[in-house]
């Protein structure tokens, strides 16, 4: 097997231990290619993920290793190829307003005005609701964004951030019972982003409900989540171990940049995406180059990580 | 938003750049700037229009037979005048001959009554005589009041005969292209199933479709007395050339419009559980008009153009008629009003061209298309 890391007992040992009290959603041994024959590309291979009720996860991973591809099987967008995937015990089959999910590139529709956007969501997952009631909880979501001076605007005349907040906003206003983010703020500004980071953490810190957040920030991640699965990088990616933040909340991003816990957190996990890319490089290099040679099955230096029960232990 | 932004935005959504630089110079904005963009937008095709008459004249002075000769810019804009005044003198006729034809009227229903009291007041033998005397007038009455002049239609006349024709046979091209556009974007199948049709059929000349029209049309009239017609068969010939010829920009770009929609957008549909019906109302035919429109403006282009010959050919009334009447005519002016013709012929084809991008911009939010 030339992914190390999957076949890393300690990984499945730790993915079992995690799949402690109530999850949610459940993802046994799931498999997701694209394409057929020759033109096959597999993306992800062997998942095992439990998202536990209330929590918030983060995952982690370099562009293009089928973050996105995973968000679509959780929404249901995609079907998976092999494996279980179930929310509540039952099979994921399409998607559903259940599982809110705020897309990569906003996808507004350039058509409607802020206002429409949310009101279209709103009208079609609460149909039994008398109309203003509708109309009531269509502004309230437009007021929690911050952007009441900009509902009657069509998306083309906003600016990034702003249509984040509409894309948030829309899918919020669903009443998700599990949130899904895909790189929610990866195409924002620094000074945009660390301002949406406190918001979100704001909302979910009210609503609580159960938030699944893709992002390649190690800092923002560590900031938002309750755990963080690095996505090992693809083809045939997987998941890797999870690292437990046990910082305290509400938590600061100024107050945690001084936090020693932050600092070897941030550092393991760094180190780990660091490694794995490494080892897929040199995966890659070796498949690509000479095929036909056996590699001896070493791990690199770099994989000896601080164990995470150490590292929460520290703090 | 100010009135200089809005403005702004008018000039973007009408795809009139043109007055862009006048907008920003008015609110007082980089006066060096501005004159750039007048000279490239006015200024240019001025001089190019200038540089263009002074060719057509020196063209008019060399392009002369025995029998006729290109008419010069002044024998054409004189004869647009008088093909102008020729309308006003006939309306200013028929006018009169109504006004003459009224006047009767009230004459022969006074003799009417005349008659009437008369034959109130008459003998029994001399009762029916008057009796069927104003009988006689009051028909005469009826007959001049329901006088319409019924003149050769002027040059302003067929410019709206051809404008009703156009729109008439457009609009059947947009309600038969747009719903099979559709179906053909959303499934595959139809589009297979269409694909050979459509290509066959797109490029065919125009004109080649107006015998297979007239067939058609003719057997459709075949038991109706062309009085009772509700439309001329020369008119349903024009109008189903244009459609047929106008039909395939819109269905190509439909389908492509509808087929192409961002599949984010389908995705935002499907977590939301969207119905069929709401999917296409909310989110396909949305997303796909900006390309729609885009069709429908090659389609009333290509209509506009089809239309003249057809016109010719039909023989239906119009500016395709009245520019093959005029050149059959062949008097010392004929040159220089087809000449005219010509130009209100693309001016009016230009018009239609402006609404249209006006239309799509319209439509397409945050994405005009450049004029
Ligand atoms: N619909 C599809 N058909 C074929 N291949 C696909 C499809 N969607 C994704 N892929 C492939 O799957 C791989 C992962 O794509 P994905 O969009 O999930 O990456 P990502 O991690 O979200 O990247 P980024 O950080 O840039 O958003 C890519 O190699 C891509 O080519
Ligand atoms: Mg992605």
């Amino acid at each position: 097997m030339s992914t190390a890391v999957l076949t890393d007992p300690k990984t499945k040992i730790r993915v079992s231990q995690s799949s402690a009290p109530q999850p949610i959603i459940q993802m046994r041994e799931v498999c997701k290619g694209f394409g057929s024959g020759v033109t096959r590309n597999e993306v992800l291979t062997n998942i095992n993920l439990n998202v536990r009720e209330g929590e918030f996860l983060a995952i982690v991973g370099f562009s293009g290793s089928g973050k996105s591809t995973f968000m679509k099987l959780l929404a249901g967008l995609e079907t998976i190829d092999s494996g279980t995937l179930t929310m509540d015990g039952q099979t994921i089959t399409g998607p559903n307003p259940e599982r809110g999910l705020v897309f990569q590139n906003y996808s507004l529709l350039p058509w409607l005005t802020v206002r429409g956007n949310i009101a279209l969501s709103v009208n079609s997952v609460f149909r039994k609701w008398g109309r203003g009631e509708r109309a009531d909880h269509v502004e309230k979501f437009i007021e929690m964004v911050g952007l009441t001076h900009a509902a009657h605007r069509r998306p083309h005349e906003l600016s990034g951030g702003m249509r984040q907040r509409v894309s948030l906003a829309r899918t919020l206003a669903m009443k998700p019972k599990v949130l899904l983010l895909d790189e929610p703020l990866s195409a924002l500004d620094a000074m945009t982003r660390s301002v949406l980071q406190e918001e979100i953490l704001k909302i979910w810190e009210e609503e609580r409900q159960t938030c699944v957040m893709i992002t390649n920030d190690v800092d923002e991640a560590i900031l938002v989540a309750d755990r963080i699965v690095p996505l090992n990088p693809g083809p045939n990616a997987s998941l890797g171990p999870a690292f437990t933040v046990e910082l305290d909340r509400p938590r600061k991003s100024s107050e945690l940049n001084h936090s020693d816990a932050f600092k070897g957190l941030r550092n393991a996990v760094t180190n780990y995406l660091v490694a794995v890319r490494q080892k897929s490089r040199e995966d890659e290099a070796a498949t690509t180059t000479a095929p036909k040679v056996e590699l001896p099955d070493l791990e690199p230096l770099a994989m000896k990580l601080p164990h995470v029960s150490s590292l929460t232990a520290a703090k | 938003m100010n009135w200089r932004g809005k403005l702004l935005t008018f000039c973007k959504v009408t795809g009139m750049p043109v007055l862009e630089p006048f907008v920003r110079l008015a609110a007082g904005e980089d006066v060096k700037e501005q004159l750039v963009g007048i000279s490239k937008f006015v200024l240019l095709p001025a001089l190019a229009i200038a540089l263009f008459i002074g060719l057509w004249s020196a063209a008019a002075k060399t392009i002369v037979s025995d029998s006729a000769q290109l008419p010069s810019p002044t024998a054409t804009w004189n004869a647009g005048i008088e093909l102008f005044e020729m309308h006003a003198d006939q309306r200013q006729a028929d006018r009169d001959a109504k006004k003459e034809k009224l006047t009767e009227a009230v004459e022969s229903l006074a003799m009417a009554r005349g008659f009437d009291e008369l034959a109130a007041k008459a003998t029994e033998e001399k009762k029916s005589l008057y009796a069927a005397e104003a009988q006689k007038n009051r028909k005469r009455a009826v007959l001049a009041a329901n006088y319409t002049p019924s003149s050769a239609p002027t040059f302003i006349d067929q410019i709206i005969n051809s404008l009703v024709t156009v729109a008439f046979g457009f609009l059947i091209a947009t309600a038969i292209a747009i719903p099979i556009g559709v179906m053909c974007g959303m499934s595959p199948w139809v589009n297979a199933a269409m694909t050979p049709f459509i290509q066959v059929f797109k490029p065919v000349s125009p004109l080649a479709w107006l015998p297979i029209a007239a067939v058609v049309i003719i057997w459709a009239y075949s038991g109706t007395d062309p009085e009772d017609a509700l439309f001329s068969k020369a008119f349903l010939t024009s109008a189903a050339t244009v459609s047929l010829c106008s039909l395939w920009p819109t269905l190509v770009n439909t389908t492509f419009g509808v087929a192409s929609v961002n599949q984010d957008y389908l995705n935002v549909a499907r977590v939301l559980k969207l119905s069929w019906a709401q999917q296409l109302y909310k989110i396909i035919l949305p997303a796909s008009l900006p390309l729609m429109f885009a069709g429908l403006r090659i389609s009333l282009g290509v209509g506009w153009m089809v239309l003249i010959a057809a016109d010719m050919l039909a023989q239906n009334p119009g500016l395709g008629k009245f520019v093959w009447d005029t050149y059959q005519n062949g008097s010392s002016v004929s040159y220089a009003r087809i000449t005219f013709s010509v130009i209100v012929i693309g001016a009016i084809g230009l018009v239609f061209d402006r609404i249209m991008i006006c239309l799509r911009n319209l439509v397409s939010f945050g994405d005009t298309a450049p004029a």
